[in-house]
Protein backbone atom coordinates (compact mmCIF):
# COMPACT_ATOMS: atom_id res chain seq x y z
CA UNK A 1 0.00 0.00 0.00
CA UNK A 2 2.51 2.20 0.67
CA UNK A 3 3.23 2.98 -3.15
CA UNK A 4 -0.41 3.97 -3.46
CA UNK A 5 0.24 7.10 -0.78
CA UNK A 6 3.82 8.47 -2.57
CA UNK A 7 1.44 8.08 -6.07
CA UNK A 8 1.45 11.42 -7.57
CA UNK A 9 -1.21 11.36 -10.33
CA UNK A 10 -4.00 10.60 -8.39
CA UNK A 11 -3.71 11.48 -4.68
CA UNK A 12 -7.06 11.94 -3.89
CA UNK A 13 -8.09 8.66 -5.36
CA UNK A 14 -5.31 6.88 -3.60
CA UNK A 15 -5.97 7.83 -0.16
CA UNK A 16 -9.66 7.22 -0.64
CA UNK A 17 -8.38 3.72 -1.26
CA UNK A 18 -6.18 3.25 1.65
CA UNK A 19 -8.72 4.49 4.08
CA UNK A 20 -10.94 1.73 2.59
CA UNK A 21 -8.53 -0.53 2.50
CA UNK A 22 -7.75 -0.10 6.59
CA UNK A 23 -10.95 0.02 7.16
CA UNK A 24 -11.64 -3.42 5.72
CA UNK A 25 -8.65 -5.22 6.69
CA UNK A 26 -9.42 -3.84 10.38
CA UNK A 27 -12.70 -5.15 10.73
CA UNK A 28 -11.68 -8.43 8.63
CA UNK A 29 -8.71 -9.27 10.43
CA UNK A 30 -9.06 -11.98 12.71
CA UNK A 31 -6.36 -11.44 15.66
CA UNK A 32 -3.28 -13.83 14.65
CA UNK A 33 -2.58 -15.90 17.87
CA UNK A 34 1.41 -15.08 17.88
CA UNK A 35 1.99 -18.42 20.32
CA UNK A 36 0.48 -20.51 17.70
CA UNK A 37 2.03 -18.90 14.99
CA UNK A 38 5.54 -19.03 16.68
CA UNK A 39 5.07 -22.54 17.81
CA UNK A 40 4.48 -23.86 13.72
CA UNK A 41 7.30 -21.54 12.57
CA UNK A 42 9.09 -23.81 15.00
CA UNK A 43 7.49 -27.00 13.86
CA UNK A 44 8.06 -26.43 9.94
CA UNK A 45 11.44 -25.62 10.60
CA UNK A 46 11.84 -28.71 12.95
CA UNK A 47 10.28 -30.58 10.38
CA UNK A 48 12.74 -29.43 7.48
CA UNK A 49 16.04 -30.28 10.00
CA UNK A 50 14.59 -34.05 9.55
CA UNK A 51 15.68 -34.41 5.85
CA UNK A 52 19.37 -33.41 6.72
CA UNK A 53 18.69 -36.27 9.61
CA UNK A 54 17.56 -38.69 7.30
CA UNK A 55 20.49 -37.86 4.75
CA UNK A 56 22.74 -38.77 7.46
CA UNK A 57 20.27 -41.17 8.38
CA UNK A 58 21.10 -43.11 4.89
CA UNK A 59 23.95 -42.09 3.85
CA UNK A 60 25.85 -43.60 6.94
CA UNK A 61 24.62 -46.80 5.19
CA UNK A 62 25.70 -47.39 1.81
CA UNK A 63 28.85 -48.04 0.88
CA UNK A 64 31.57 -45.33 0.74
CA UNK A 65 31.44 -44.97 -2.96
CA UNK A 66 27.54 -43.97 -3.06
CA UNK A 67 27.02 -41.60 0.50
CA UNK A 68 27.23 -38.61 -1.73
CA UNK A 69 24.56 -39.94 -4.22
CA UNK A 70 22.74 -41.08 -1.01
CA UNK A 71 22.77 -37.99 0.81
CA UNK A 72 22.20 -36.07 -2.31
CA UNK A 73 18.80 -38.22 -2.72
CA UNK A 74 17.12 -36.63 0.41
CA UNK A 75 18.36 -32.77 0.02
CA UNK A 76 17.96 -32.63 -3.79
CA UNK A 77 14.17 -33.27 -2.59
CA UNK A 78 14.15 -30.24 -0.91
CA UNK A 79 15.27 -28.38 -3.89
CA UNK A 80 12.49 -30.26 -6.11
CA UNK A 81 9.56 -30.36 -3.65
CA UNK A 82 10.57 -26.94 -2.36
CA UNK A 83 9.28 -25.42 -5.67
CA UNK A 84 6.69 -27.77 -6.44
CA UNK A 85 4.39 -27.49 -3.29
CA UNK A 86 5.29 -23.42 -3.49
CA UNK A 87 4.21 -23.95 -7.81
CA UNK A 88 1.12 -26.53 -7.60
CA UNK A 89 1.51 -28.96 -4.18
CA UNK A 90 -0.36 -26.75 -2.07
CA UNK A 91 -3.03 -26.19 -4.40
CA UNK A 92 -3.73 -29.80 -5.13
CA UNK A 93 -3.75 -31.03 -1.43
CA UNK A 94 -5.16 -28.18 0.08
CA UNK A 95 -6.97 -26.22 -2.63
CA UNK A 96 -10.83 -26.03 -3.12
CA UNK A 97 -12.02 -29.97 -3.39
CA UNK A 98 -12.80 -31.42 -6.26
CA UNK A 99 -15.36 -34.56 -4.98
CA UNK A 100 -12.90 -35.34 -2.31
CA UNK A 101 -10.13 -36.50 -4.93
CA UNK A 102 -7.65 -33.91 -5.45
CA UNK A 103 -7.96 -29.90 -4.76
CA UNK A 104 -7.39 -26.90 -6.86
CA UNK A 105 -7.68 -23.34 -6.09
CA UNK A 106 -6.44 -21.34 -9.15
CA UNK A 107 -5.14 -18.62 -6.78
CA UNK A 108 -3.27 -20.82 -4.66
CA UNK A 109 -0.85 -21.66 -7.60
CA UNK A 110 2.15 -19.90 -6.78
CA UNK A 111 0.86 -18.95 -3.69
CA UNK A 112 -0.23 -15.60 -5.47
CA UNK A 113 -3.55 -15.17 -3.74
CA UNK A 114 -2.13 -15.97 -0.63
CA UNK A 115 -1.33 -12.94 1.05
CA UNK A 116 0.86 -12.22 4.28
CA UNK A 117 -2.26 -10.96 6.16
CA UNK A 118 -4.80 -14.08 5.32
CA UNK A 119 -4.86 -16.38 8.15
CA UNK A 120 -5.49 -20.43 7.82
CA UNK A 121 -8.96 -21.70 8.15
CA UNK A 122 -9.93 -20.32 12.06
CA UNK A 123 -6.68 -21.28 13.22
CA UNK A 124 -5.65 -17.27 13.73
CA UNK A 125 -2.05 -18.80 11.80
CA UNK A 126 -1.02 -16.96 8.52
CA UNK A 127 -1.80 -19.55 6.18
CA UNK A 128 1.62 -19.12 4.37
CA UNK A 129 3.02 -20.68 7.68
CA UNK A 130 0.66 -23.43 7.43
CA UNK A 131 1.58 -23.65 3.63
CA UNK A 132 5.46 -23.80 4.94
CA UNK A 133 4.91 -26.21 7.36
CA UNK A 134 2.82 -28.88 4.99
CA UNK A 135 5.22 -28.03 2.56
CA UNK A 136 8.34 -30.11 4.56
CA UNK A 137 5.77 -33.16 5.02
CA UNK A 138 5.67 -32.90 1.07
CA UNK A 139 9.22 -32.74 0.91
CA UNK A 140 10.43 -35.47 3.41
CA UNK A 141 8.15 -38.29 2.06
CA UNK A 142 9.65 -38.83 -1.14
CA UNK A 143 13.32 -38.58 0.29
CA UNK A 144 12.18 -41.64 2.49
CA UNK A 145 11.65 -43.90 -0.40
CA UNK A 146 15.17 -43.44 -1.81
CA UNK A 147 16.26 -45.51 1.17
CA UNK A 148 14.91 -48.22 -0.92
CA UNK A 149 16.40 -47.28 -4.43
CA UNK A 150 20.08 -46.75 -2.69
CA UNK A 151 23.65 -47.38 -4.86
CA UNK A 152 21.44 -47.60 -8.00
CA UNK A 153 18.78 -45.11 -9.40
CA UNK A 154 19.46 -43.18 -11.98
CA UNK A 155 19.73 -39.61 -10.62
CA UNK A 156 17.78 -37.71 -13.79
CA UNK A 157 15.01 -40.63 -13.04
CA UNK A 158 15.11 -39.93 -9.11
CA UNK A 159 14.39 -36.86 -9.54
CA UNK A 160 11.69 -37.07 -11.99
CA UNK A 161 10.27 -39.62 -9.77
CA UNK A 162 10.05 -37.91 -6.92
CA UNK A 163 8.06 -34.64 -8.92
CA UNK A 164 6.07 -37.12 -10.60
CA UNK A 165 5.24 -39.15 -6.97
CA UNK A 166 5.05 -36.27 -5.16
CA UNK A 167 2.19 -34.48 -7.81
CA UNK A 168 0.02 -37.48 -8.47
CA UNK A 169 0.41 -39.23 -5.17
CA UNK A 170 1.33 -37.25 -2.26
CA UNK A 171 -0.61 -34.08 -3.10
CA UNK A 172 -3.83 -36.02 -3.87
CA UNK A 173 -3.39 -38.81 -0.80
CA UNK A 174 -2.57 -35.69 1.73
CA UNK A 175 -5.99 -34.02 0.17
CA UNK A 176 -7.75 -37.18 0.89
CA UNK A 177 -6.69 -37.53 4.86
CA UNK A 178 -6.26 -34.31 5.89
CA UNK A 179 -8.11 -31.54 3.74
CA UNK A 180 -11.75 -30.73 5.43
CA UNK A 181 -13.43 -32.37 2.12
CA UNK A 182 -10.86 -35.32 2.00
CA UNK A 183 -12.86 -37.86 1.27
CA UNK A 184 -11.03 -40.10 4.07
CA UNK A 185 -11.20 -37.39 5.96
CA UNK A 186 -14.71 -37.33 6.19
CA UNK A 187 -15.29 -41.23 6.57
CA UNK A 188 -13.37 -40.32 9.73
CA UNK A 189 -9.89 -41.98 9.21
CA UNK A 190 -7.47 -40.55 12.06
CA UNK A 191 -4.10 -39.88 10.42
CA UNK A 192 -2.83 -37.60 13.27
CA UNK A 193 0.85 -36.32 11.45
CA UNK A 194 1.34 -38.88 8.42
CA UNK A 195 0.98 -42.38 9.62
CA UNK A 196 -0.94 -42.88 6.11
CA UNK A 197 0.09 -40.12 3.75
CA UNK A 198 3.62 -40.30 5.02
CA UNK A 199 5.05 -43.16 6.07
CA UNK A 200 2.65 -46.21 4.41
CA UNK A 201 2.61 -44.37 1.36
CA UNK A 202 6.29 -43.99 1.24
CA UNK A 203 6.63 -47.27 2.65
CA UNK A 204 5.00 -49.45 -0.07
CA UNK A 205 6.29 -47.25 -2.76
CA UNK A 206 9.74 -47.62 -1.89
CA UNK A 207 8.43 -51.68 -2.05
CA UNK A 208 7.14 -51.65 -5.75
CA UNK A 209 10.45 -49.05 -6.76
CA UNK A 210 12.60 -51.88 -4.76
CA UNK A 211 10.86 -54.42 -6.79
CA UNK A 212 10.95 -52.94 -10.16
CA UNK A 213 14.67 -52.00 -10.07
CA UNK A 214 15.98 -54.57 -8.66
CA UNK A 215 18.29 -56.07 -6.38
CA UNK A 216 22.05 -54.00 -6.20
CA UNK A 217 25.18 -56.00 -8.27
CA UNK A 218 26.33 -56.65 -4.95
CA UNK A 219 23.34 -58.02 -3.12
CA UNK A 220 22.76 -59.93 -1.10
CA UNK A 221 26.33 -62.30 -1.46
CA UNK A 222 28.88 -59.63 -1.80
CA UNK A 223 30.09 -57.50 1.17
CA UNK A 224 28.01 -54.28 1.48
CA UNK A 225 28.90 -52.57 5.03
CA UNK A 226 28.17 -49.67 6.04
CA UNK A 227 30.83 -46.69 5.86
CA UNK A 228 30.01 -44.88 8.86
CA UNK A 229 27.44 -45.26 11.30
CA UNK A 230 28.34 -42.55 13.74
CA UNK A 231 26.48 -40.68 10.72
CA UNK A 232 23.72 -42.84 10.83
CA UNK A 233 23.31 -42.07 14.66
CA UNK A 234 23.40 -38.63 14.43
CA UNK A 235 20.72 -39.05 11.70
CA UNK A 236 18.73 -40.63 14.04
CA UNK A 237 19.18 -37.97 16.74
CA UNK A 238 18.06 -35.13 14.01
CA UNK A 239 15.03 -37.53 13.28
CA UNK A 240 13.57 -37.94 16.52
CA UNK A 241 14.46 -34.19 17.23
CA UNK A 242 12.55 -32.97 14.12
CA UNK A 243 9.47 -35.49 14.80
CA UNK A 244 8.28 -33.24 17.50
CA UNK A 245 7.61 -30.80 15.14
CA UNK A 246 6.18 -33.34 12.40
CA UNK A 247 3.66 -34.39 15.45
CA UNK A 248 3.68 -31.98 18.14
CA UNK A 249 2.99 -29.38 14.57
CA UNK A 250 0.24 -31.78 13.39
CA UNK A 251 -1.97 -29.82 16.21
CA UNK A 252 -2.87 -27.61 13.91
CA UNK A 253 -5.25 -29.33 12.29
CA UNK A 254 -7.29 -30.11 15.35
CA UNK A 255 -7.07 -27.52 18.26
CA UNK A 256 -6.81 -23.89 18.93
CA UNK A 257 -4.50 -22.34 19.91
CA UNK A 258 -2.37 -24.86 18.20
CA UNK A 259 0.50 -24.75 20.73
CA UNK A 260 -2.08 -26.86 23.16
CA UNK A 261 -3.42 -29.45 25.18
CA UNK A 262 -3.50 -31.74 21.66
CA UNK A 263 0.33 -30.81 20.73
CA UNK A 264 1.31 -31.30 24.39
CA UNK A 265 -0.13 -35.00 24.07
CA UNK A 266 1.39 -35.32 21.07
CA UNK A 267 5.08 -34.47 22.15
CA UNK A 268 4.72 -36.71 24.89
CA UNK A 269 3.75 -39.37 22.69
CA UNK A 270 6.16 -39.15 20.67
CA UNK A 271 8.91 -39.06 22.68
CA UNK A 272 7.54 -42.15 24.64
CA UNK A 273 6.96 -44.58 21.64
CA UNK A 274 10.43 -43.99 20.46
CA UNK A 275 12.32 -44.53 23.89
CA UNK A 276 10.59 -47.87 24.16
CA UNK A 277 11.18 -48.90 20.36
CA UNK A 278 14.72 -48.04 20.91
CA UNK A 279 14.64 -49.92 23.95
CA UNK A 280 12.47 -53.00 22.08
CA UNK A 281 14.28 -53.18 18.97
CA UNK A 282 18.00 -53.35 20.79
CA UNK A 283 16.97 -55.80 23.58
CA UNK A 284 15.03 -58.25 21.01
CA UNK A 285 18.25 -58.18 18.92
CA UNK A 286 20.76 -58.47 21.93
CA UNK A 287 18.98 -61.73 22.24
CA UNK A 288 18.47 -62.83 19.06
CA UNK A 289 22.05 -62.60 17.72
CA UNK A 290 23.96 -61.38 20.72
CA UNK A 291 24.88 -58.42 19.68
CA UNK A 292 22.80 -54.81 21.00
CA UNK A 293 24.20 -53.09 17.82
CA UNK A 294 23.90 -49.31 17.18
CA UNK A 295 22.22 -49.56 14.13
CA UNK A 296 19.85 -51.74 15.80
CA UNK A 297 19.11 -49.00 18.47
CA UNK A 298 19.02 -46.27 15.91
CA UNK A 299 16.88 -48.17 13.40
CA UNK A 300 14.31 -48.69 17.13
CA UNK A 301 14.09 -45.13 17.45
CA UNK A 302 12.74 -44.58 13.69
CA UNK A 303 10.39 -47.64 14.19
CA UNK A 304 8.69 -45.96 17.09
CA UNK A 305 8.46 -42.85 15.71
CA UNK A 306 6.87 -43.66 12.34
CA UNK A 307 4.43 -45.95 14.04
CA UNK A 308 3.27 -42.89 16.72
CA UNK A 309 3.04 -40.60 13.80
CA UNK A 310 -0.83 -41.64 13.10
CA UNK A 311 -1.56 -41.86 16.64
CA UNK A 312 0.30 -39.27 18.64
CA UNK A 313 -2.68 -36.74 19.47
CA UNK A 314 -5.25 -39.64 19.73
CA UNK A 315 -3.71 -41.58 22.22
CA UNK A 316 -2.40 -41.75 25.85
CA UNK A 317 1.26 -41.95 26.84
CA UNK A 318 1.10 -45.49 28.11
CA UNK A 319 -0.72 -46.77 24.69
CA UNK A 320 2.82 -44.80 22.99
CA UNK A 321 4.83 -46.92 25.01
CA UNK A 322 2.96 -50.59 23.50
CA UNK A 323 2.74 -49.15 20.65
CA UNK A 324 6.87 -48.53 20.28
CA UNK A 325 7.55 -51.99 21.56
CA UNK A 326 5.03 -54.06 19.10
CA UNK A 327 6.45 -51.54 15.89
CA UNK A 328 10.34 -52.72 16.71
CA UNK A 329 8.80 -55.99 17.23
CA UNK A 330 7.17 -56.15 13.57
CA UNK A 331 9.44 -54.15 12.12
CA UNK A 332 12.85 -56.00 13.40
CA UNK A 333 10.42 -59.08 12.15
CA UNK A 334 10.28 -57.58 8.48
CA UNK A 335 13.85 -56.89 8.18
CA UNK A 336 14.87 -60.25 9.13
CA UNK A 337 12.14 -61.50 6.26
CA UNK A 338 13.28 -59.29 3.75
CA UNK A 339 16.78 -60.82 4.21
CA UNK A 340 15.16 -64.48 3.28
CA UNK A 341 13.21 -63.21 0.76
CA UNK A 342 15.99 -61.52 -1.69
CA UNK A 343 14.64 -57.77 -1.59
CA UNK A 344 16.70 -55.50 -2.01
CA UNK A 345 15.32 -52.77 -0.20
CA UNK A 346 18.50 -51.43 0.77
CA UNK A 347 18.05 -49.03 4.04
CA UNK A 348 14.82 -50.37 5.08
CA UNK A 349 12.49 -47.92 3.36
CA UNK A 350 9.21 -50.15 3.60
CA UNK A 351 10.70 -52.67 6.56
CA UNK A 352 10.77 -49.58 9.01
CA UNK A 353 7.82 -47.01 7.46
CA UNK A 354 6.28 -49.57 5.38
CA UNK A 355 5.81 -51.61 8.26
CA UNK A 356 5.78 -49.18 10.84
CA UNK A 357 3.34 -47.13 9.40
CA UNK A 358 0.22 -49.62 8.71
CA UNK A 359 1.08 -50.98 12.41
CA UNK A 360 0.71 -47.08 13.72
CA UNK A 361 -2.20 -46.64 11.48
CA UNK A 362 -4.41 -49.63 12.93
CA UNK A 363 -2.97 -48.94 16.52
CA UNK A 364 -4.79 -45.91 16.22
CA UNK A 365 -7.86 -47.67 15.43
CA UNK A 366 -6.66 -49.81 19.16
CA UNK A 367 -5.86 -47.26 21.35
CA UNK A 368 -7.32 -43.97 20.35
CA UNK A 369 -9.38 -41.62 23.00
CA UNK A 370 -10.15 -38.79 21.59
CA UNK A 371 -11.70 -37.71 19.37
CA UNK A 372 -13.42 -41.07 19.46
CA UNK A 373 -12.36 -44.50 21.75
CA UNK A 374 -11.24 -47.05 19.82
CA UNK A 375 -11.00 -51.30 20.35
CA UNK A 376 -9.71 -51.28 23.50
CA UNK A 377 -10.22 -47.86 25.20
CA UNK A 378 -14.36 -48.85 24.89
CA UNK A 379 -15.32 -47.67 21.00
CA UNK A 380 -16.09 -50.77 19.35
CA UNK A 381 -14.31 -52.26 16.00
CA UNK A 382 -15.55 -48.83 14.38
CA UNK A 383 -12.93 -47.12 14.08
CA UNK A 384 -10.50 -50.03 13.64
CA UNK A 385 -12.75 -50.60 10.52
CA UNK A 386 -11.66 -47.01 9.09
CA UNK A 387 -8.61 -47.14 9.92
CA UNK A 388 -7.92 -50.67 8.00
CA UNK A 389 -9.90 -48.82 5.12
CA UNK A 390 -7.51 -46.10 5.00
CA UNK A 391 -4.40 -48.25 5.14
CA UNK A 392 -5.94 -50.36 2.38
CA UNK A 393 -7.29 -47.38 0.36
CA UNK A 394 -3.63 -46.13 0.73
CA UNK A 395 -1.52 -49.48 -0.27
CA UNK A 396 -3.77 -49.73 -3.41
CA UNK A 397 -3.63 -46.27 -4.39
CA UNK A 398 0.39 -45.86 -3.59
CA UNK A 399 1.42 -48.76 -4.92
CA UNK A 400 -0.56 -48.86 -8.53
CA UNK A 401 0.81 -45.07 -8.30
CA UNK A 402 3.94 -45.97 -8.13
CA UNK A 403 4.16 -48.68 -10.29
CA UNK A 404 3.11 -46.60 -13.67
CA UNK A 405 5.06 -43.36 -12.83
CA UNK A 406 8.38 -45.96 -12.64
CA UNK A 407 7.10 -48.03 -15.54
CA UNK A 408 6.59 -44.46 -17.69
CA UNK A 409 10.26 -43.61 -16.45
CA UNK A 410 11.96 -47.31 -16.91
CA UNK A 411 10.38 -47.04 -20.83
CA UNK A 412 12.07 -43.72 -21.72
CA UNK A 413 14.79 -42.76 -19.57
CA UNK A 414 15.92 -45.97 -17.52
CA UNK A 415 15.72 -46.33 -13.92
CA UNK A 416 18.87 -47.84 -13.39
CA UNK A 417 22.73 -46.34 -13.50
CA UNK A 418 25.12 -48.52 -15.94
CA UNK A 419 27.06 -51.50 -14.69
CA UNK A 420 30.26 -49.53 -14.66
CA UNK A 421 28.42 -46.75 -12.95
CA UNK A 422 26.96 -48.92 -10.61
CA UNK A 423 30.91 -51.06 -10.17
CA UNK A 424 32.45 -47.46 -10.02
CA UNK A 425 30.30 -45.80 -7.07
CA UNK A 426 27.38 -43.04 -8.19
CA UNK A 427 29.16 -40.35 -6.14
CA UNK A 428 32.36 -40.43 -8.67
CA UNK A 429 30.10 -41.58 -12.15
CA UNK A 430 27.50 -39.93 -11.74
CA UNK A 431 28.25 -36.42 -9.63
CA UNK A 432 31.72 -36.30 -10.08
CA UNK A 433 32.81 -36.55 -6.57
CA UNK A 434 33.83 -38.32 -3.79
CA UNK A 435 32.41 -38.19 -0.28
CA UNK A 436 36.10 -39.08 1.23
CA UNK A 437 39.29 -37.99 0.77
CA UNK A 438 40.83 -39.68 3.67
CA UNK B 1 72.01 -55.14 6.55
CA UNK B 2 69.00 -56.10 6.80
CA UNK B 3 65.39 -55.37 6.13
CA UNK B 4 62.79 -56.54 8.69
CA UNK B 5 59.28 -56.17 8.04
CA UNK B 6 57.34 -57.21 11.03
CA UNK B 7 53.21 -57.77 10.31
CA UNK B 8 51.67 -57.09 14.22
CA UNK B 9 48.42 -56.85 16.41
CA UNK B 10 47.91 -52.64 16.49
CA UNK B 11 47.44 -52.84 19.60
CA UNK B 12 51.02 -53.88 20.52
CA UNK B 13 52.77 -51.19 18.49
CA UNK B 14 53.18 -49.09 21.40
CA UNK B 15 54.71 -52.31 22.97
CA UNK B 16 57.14 -52.79 20.15
CA UNK B 17 57.96 -49.02 19.91
CA UNK B 18 59.31 -49.62 23.23
CA UNK B 19 60.98 -52.37 22.95
CA UNK B 20 62.83 -51.73 19.55
CA UNK B 21 64.08 -48.06 21.39
CA UNK B 22 65.58 -50.42 23.95
CA UNK B 23 67.09 -52.51 21.72
CA UNK B 24 68.42 -50.45 18.99
CA UNK B 25 68.99 -46.62 20.07
CA UNK B 26 72.31 -45.31 19.41
CA UNK B 27 71.07 -42.06 21.59
CA UNK B 28 70.62 -40.51 17.96
CA UNK B 29 66.72 -42.54 17.91
CA UNK B 30 66.35 -45.31 15.83
CA UNK B 31 64.47 -45.83 12.46
CA UNK B 32 61.02 -47.24 11.47
CA UNK B 33 58.36 -47.22 9.42
CA UNK B 34 54.63 -47.50 10.20
CA UNK B 35 51.68 -48.44 8.33
CA UNK B 36 48.23 -49.79 8.45
CA UNK B 37 47.75 -52.80 6.22
CA UNK B 38 44.67 -55.48 5.69
CA UNK B 39 45.39 -58.77 5.10
CA UNK B 40 45.11 -62.11 6.49
CA UNK B 41 46.94 -65.45 7.62
CA UNK B 42 44.89 -68.21 9.14
CA UNK B 43 42.98 -65.76 11.22
CA UNK B 44 39.99 -63.61 9.53
CA UNK B 45 38.31 -61.15 10.11
CA UNK B 46 36.14 -60.22 13.24
CA UNK B 47 31.85 -60.98 12.86
CA UNK B 48 30.52 -57.80 11.62
CA UNK B 49 26.44 -57.10 12.32
CA UNK B 50 24.56 -55.20 9.84
CA UNK B 51 21.11 -55.24 9.92
CA UNK B 52 21.04 -58.53 11.63
CA UNK B 53 23.52 -59.98 9.17
CA UNK B 54 26.51 -61.93 10.06
CA UNK B 55 29.50 -60.32 8.08
CA UNK B 56 32.60 -61.71 8.33
CA UNK B 57 35.18 -59.41 6.94
CA UNK B 58 37.98 -61.38 4.97
CA UNK B 59 40.53 -59.01 5.66
CA UNK B 60 41.91 -58.35 9.10
CA UNK B 61 43.59 -55.15 9.71
CA UNK B 62 47.14 -54.86 11.02
CA UNK B 63 50.31 -52.54 11.48
CA UNK B 64 53.60 -53.34 9.56
CA UNK B 65 56.98 -52.29 10.53
CA UNK B 66 59.58 -52.03 8.90
CA UNK B 67 62.92 -51.66 10.35
CA UNK B 68 66.68 -51.58 8.33
CA UNK B 69 69.57 -52.36 10.66
CA UNK B 70 73.31 -53.59 10.23
CA UNK B 71 73.94 -56.85 10.87
CA UNK B 72 74.62 -56.66 14.79
CA UNK B 73 71.35 -55.59 15.45
CA UNK B 74 69.34 -58.24 13.42
CA UNK B 75 68.55 -60.39 16.54
CA UNK B 76 68.18 -57.69 18.93
CA UNK B 77 65.57 -56.59 17.08
CA UNK B 78 63.95 -59.62 16.37
CA UNK B 79 63.87 -60.40 20.06
CA UNK B 80 62.61 -57.34 20.52
CA UNK B 81 59.50 -57.58 18.24
CA UNK B 82 58.84 -60.96 19.40
CA UNK B 83 59.19 -59.90 23.03
CA UNK B 84 56.51 -57.36 22.75
CA UNK B 85 54.32 -58.53 20.12
CA UNK B 86 52.98 -61.85 21.33
CA UNK B 87 50.24 -61.99 23.35
CA UNK B 88 50.84 -63.60 26.94
CA UNK B 89 50.19 -67.14 25.78
CA UNK B 90 51.17 -67.09 21.71
CA UNK B 91 47.64 -66.74 19.69
CA UNK B 92 46.62 -67.37 15.90
CA UNK B 93 46.65 -63.36 14.89
CA UNK B 94 49.81 -62.14 16.55
CA UNK B 95 52.12 -61.73 13.45
CA UNK B 96 55.08 -62.86 11.50
CA UNK B 97 58.40 -61.02 10.74
CA UNK B 98 60.09 -61.09 7.30
CA UNK B 99 63.73 -60.83 7.77
CA UNK B 100 65.56 -59.85 3.79
CA UNK B 101 68.74 -58.45 2.72
CA UNK B 102 69.10 -55.01 2.39
CA UNK B 103 71.85 -54.43 -0.92
CA UNK B 104 72.06 -50.84 0.16
CA UNK B 105 71.11 -47.72 2.21
CA UNK B 106 71.66 -44.38 1.09
CA UNK B 107 70.58 -41.06 3.50
CA UNK B 108 69.13 -38.39 1.03
CA UNK B 109 70.30 -35.44 2.92
CA UNK B 110 73.67 -36.23 3.09
CA UNK B 111 74.08 -39.02 -0.06
CA UNK B 112 76.08 -41.37 2.67
CA UNK B 113 75.51 -45.20 1.53
CA UNK B 114 75.56 -48.39 3.76
CA UNK B 115 75.71 -49.15 7.18
CA UNK B 116 76.53 -45.27 7.69
CA UNK B 117 73.06 -44.29 6.14
CA UNK B 118 70.93 -47.04 7.74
Amino acid sequence: MPGEINHPAEPADSLNMLDSTITAAVAARPAIDSGSTAWMLTSSALVLLMIPGLALFYGGMVRRKNILTTMMQSFVAMAVIGVQWVTIGYSIAFGQSHGGLFGWSWDMVGLQGIGPERMYADKAIPELVFVMFQGKFAIITPALISGAVAERMKFSSYLWFILLWATFIYCPLAHWVWASDGWLFKLGVLDFAGGTVVHIAAGISALVLALMLGKRRDYPDGAILPNNLTLTLTGAGLLWFGWFGFNAGSAVAVEFPVAGATAGLAFATTQTAAATAALAWMLLEWRHTGKPTSLGLASGIVAGLVAITPAAGHVRPLAAMAIGAVASVVCYWAVRMKHRSGLDDSLDAFGVHGVGGIWGALATGLFCFIPVAGLLTGGGFTQLGKQTIGVLVTIGFTSIGTFVIAKLLDMTLGLRVTEQQERDGLDISVHGERGYHL
Amino acid sequence: MKLIIAIIRPERLDAVQAALQAALDEGDNYRITVQTVDGHGRQTGEIEYFRGQQVRQRMVQKTQITVGVNDQYVEPAIQAILKAARTSEGEIGDGKIFVMPLDDCVRIRTGERGGKAI
